[in-house]
């Protein structure tokens, strides 16, 4: 840096140009070897993790995994252990709740029942002393944002359970927080009315550029919605990465097995079909259904075996076989051409055959 | 399939008698209480409201069953009574203050801070005294408060002794499990992610005491302070032992009643209590409190 000291001006410019890289490559979300314990249970084990800004980043894991409690440390409400969370590269560990610049939206959406909607938008920005006019009309284009511009006069109770979660949002929002945690924000809708939310809460991140952070345990949910995903299992971080990147290629067999389904063949059937040992998986989808005894194409492998059952599910048909060394694959068919999922009926003998490319390598 | 005819089959026979009557049902249900509160409770005020209009014959000391208005005459024009009337309800009121201030915090402490163990301790410590006998602890305050008594050494010679200040204290010492009680119920009822949404978006510890809890558990303290507010209107009992010379509407009517043997004005007088407390209903009603009890 010293070299660079010549012209005042041109130092200024470095050092400037040097702290917007700086600023945007210092993630909004930091965490160090976080670990919290309730008595005897290690409920978050060791997590580091960084996310940066902009991001819409999932932790997926199955209930008791520690996602929501990382995110309530983040949060605040909880004290880790030992470790740090860093928010915006501040030490933010011993900091209570509203000294965070972060904002939260609820899995009960906790929305102040005696309040109305515009008053609960409002609530934050009141705390924090905003003057009158400019509170009306943040909490105006917040509650436009999520079509709610007509309901602030009405009480919480008084709306859907869709409406309440976009209420619970514009209150989170209106802040403009440096993250928005969200938790299972999804879970207490129904299926239509999630997908919907879905694409609203993606469009609203889009639209207002503030780093989510949710946590849900709705693997489907995580890889719709999320630029990145950590996989949470036992208090730890088993995979981080891209949505594809981590459904396309799992780095253990339980990410494997919960972010979507795989087929996981390891033991004397990994040296049976693949021809060393190991364990492998490939997903459902990849495995294609050939008539019994025909040839293996090249860069394949070709499993023979017997159907045990044959699952319509609509837009796809699910077949279990029965392979060599006790192995039960399932591979699953679009029915584009075969309404009534084909030909194959229990007890069939049956070819299955995939490529090369779609099996991956993972750890046990 | 000529099996006798199981026992079995005739036990649902009054269910199924009942299920096809329900008008049967409900007078069997609700008769006897309704009974009780027709004609043993609203009839025994309506008497009283009655009797109010009657008089005593001042020689034979016999109540006299025809109607004046004498008696409210009375009522109005004797400012002893006024007087009374108003101490009783600013004692009242005092003491709904007072509990209800020891129960806020109190109730906070219990239904979202202490322990699960702690917790039923304090609920057991509260509702402990409950059990002891109303006299009882009166008279332990009268102890307490005697002259030379604990008070006195505890505050080098400072105790307020018997009379108006004795009286609030030991009311407020009696009905605070009746404040207590619901003012917990109100805030276990209170979501924790309610607390936890205030100071997620920035609100400390006072702020979200002042825009959410309280009013949230308003009902509740509104529930608890009919308790203390009516319990206090009618006692007599507990101003008499720590109260010295002071005197309370319950006082009067009792003198009128026993004393002085005359029930149409002691009736009269009821009506002071029983007219401030329905008013006060109105009030807490027009606030919403009682909508969520």
């Amino acid at each position: 840096m010293s070299d660079s000291r010549i012209a005042k001006a041109t130092v200024d410019e470095f050092e400037h140009a040097d702290r917007a890289t700086n600023s945007a490559a210092v993630p909004q979300v930091s965490l160090r070897a976080l670990r919290k314990t309730f008595g005897a249970v290690t409920a978050v084990d060791g997590i580091d993790l960084d996310i940066a800004d902009g991001e819409f980043f999932a932790m997926l894991g199955p209930s008791g995994s520690g996602k929501t409690t990382v995110l309530r440390m983040i949060a605040g409400f909880e004290q880790p252990t030992s470790g740090s969370v860093f928010l915006g590269g501040v030490d933010a560990t011993t900091l209570p709740p509203f000294r965070r610049d972060v904002n939260t939206v609820f899995q009960d959406y906790a929305l102040f029942p005696h309040m109305t909607v515009a008053q609960n938008v409002e609530y934050g920005l009141l705390v924090h002393r905003v003057p009158r006019a400019e509170r009306a009309r943040r909490v105006g284009e917040a509650l436009d944002m999520v079509r709610l511009g007509e309901h602030g006069r009405r009480k919480p109770t008084q709306l859907s359970g869709g409406q309440r979660q976009r209420v619970a949002l514009a209150r989170a929002l209106v802040n403009r927080p440096r993250v928005l945690l969200l938790d299972e924000p999804l879970g207490a809708l129904d299926l239509k009315l999630r997908e919907q939310m879905q694409l609203e809460l993606k469009a609203i991140q889009r639209e207002v550029g503030i780093t989510f952070l949710f946590v849900t345990h709705d693997q489907d949910e995580a890889l719709t919605l999320c630029d990145r995903l950590a996989v949470f299992n036992n208090g730890r971080i088993e995979q981080v990465g891209r949505a594809e990147e981590v459904y396309e290629n799992p780095a253990t067999q339980f990410v494997a097995g919960f972010v979507g389904s795989s087929n996981v063949i390891s033991g004397a059937a990994a040296r049976a079909i693949v021809g060393r040992d190991g364990a492998f998986a490939v997903r459902p989808e990849k495995i294609a259904v050939a008539p019994s005894g025909s040839a293996t194409a090249p860069g394949s492998l070709t499993v023979a075996g017997v159907v045990q059952d044959v699952v319509y599910a609509g837009s796809t048909t699910r077949i279990v076989v029965a392979g060599p060394e006790g192995l039960i694959l399932t591979a699953t068919v679009l029915n584009a051409h075969s309404p009534d999922g084909g030909v194959v009926r229990r007890g069939d003998p049956i070819g299955l055959t995939w490529h090369e490319s779609a099996m991956r390598s993972i750890t046990v | 399939m000529a099996r006798p005819v199981a026992p079995r089959d005739r036990r649902g026979a009054l269910t199924a008698f009942f299920a096809t009557r329900p008008k049967t049902r409900l007078v069997l249900l609700l008769g006897a209480p309704m009974l009780w509160l027709v004609v043993m409770y609203l009839g025994s005020i309506a008497v009283m409201l009655l009797s109010a209009f009657w008089s005593v014959d001042g020689f034979t000391g016999k109540v006299v069953q025809s109607y004046s208005l004498a008696n409210f005459a009375e009522l109005f024009t004797n400012p002893l009574y006024g007087t009374v009337a108003l101490r009783t309800l600013l004692i009242a009121v005092g003491v709904t203050v007072i509990d209800a201030v020891i129960a806020l915090p109190l109730a906070l402490y219990m239904a979202k801070v202490a322990s699960p163990r702690v917790r039923i301790i304090l609920v057991v410590a509260v509702t402990t005294p409950l059990w002891a006998s109303y006299l009882v602890k009166a008279y332990a305050w009268r102890v307490l408060l005697a002259p030379n008594g604990p008070i006195d050494w505890v505050s080098g010679g400072n105790s307020p002794g018997y009379g108006l200040p004795a009286t609030v204290i030991t009311l407020a010492y009696l009905w605070l499990p009746y404040m207590i009680i619901p003012v917990f119920a109100g805030f276990d009822r209170v979501s924790d992610s309610l607390f936890e949404a205030s100071f997620d978006l920035g609100a400390g510890a006072w702020r979200t005491l002042r825009s959410v809890a309280l009013p949230l558990v308003f009902p509740a303290i509104a529930a608890g302070s009919i308790f203390t507010f009516s319990l206090t209107l009618g006692d007599y009992i507990a101003v008499g032992i720590v109260g010295g010379k002071t005197q309370m509407i319950a006082n009067v009517i009792y003198g009128q009643l026993v004393t002085a043997n005359d029930q149409p004005l002691a009736a009269a007088l009821s009506l002071i209590p029983l007219a401030a407390i329905v008013l006060y209903l109105l009030a807490m009603r027009r606030t919403g409190a009682l909508e969520n009890v």
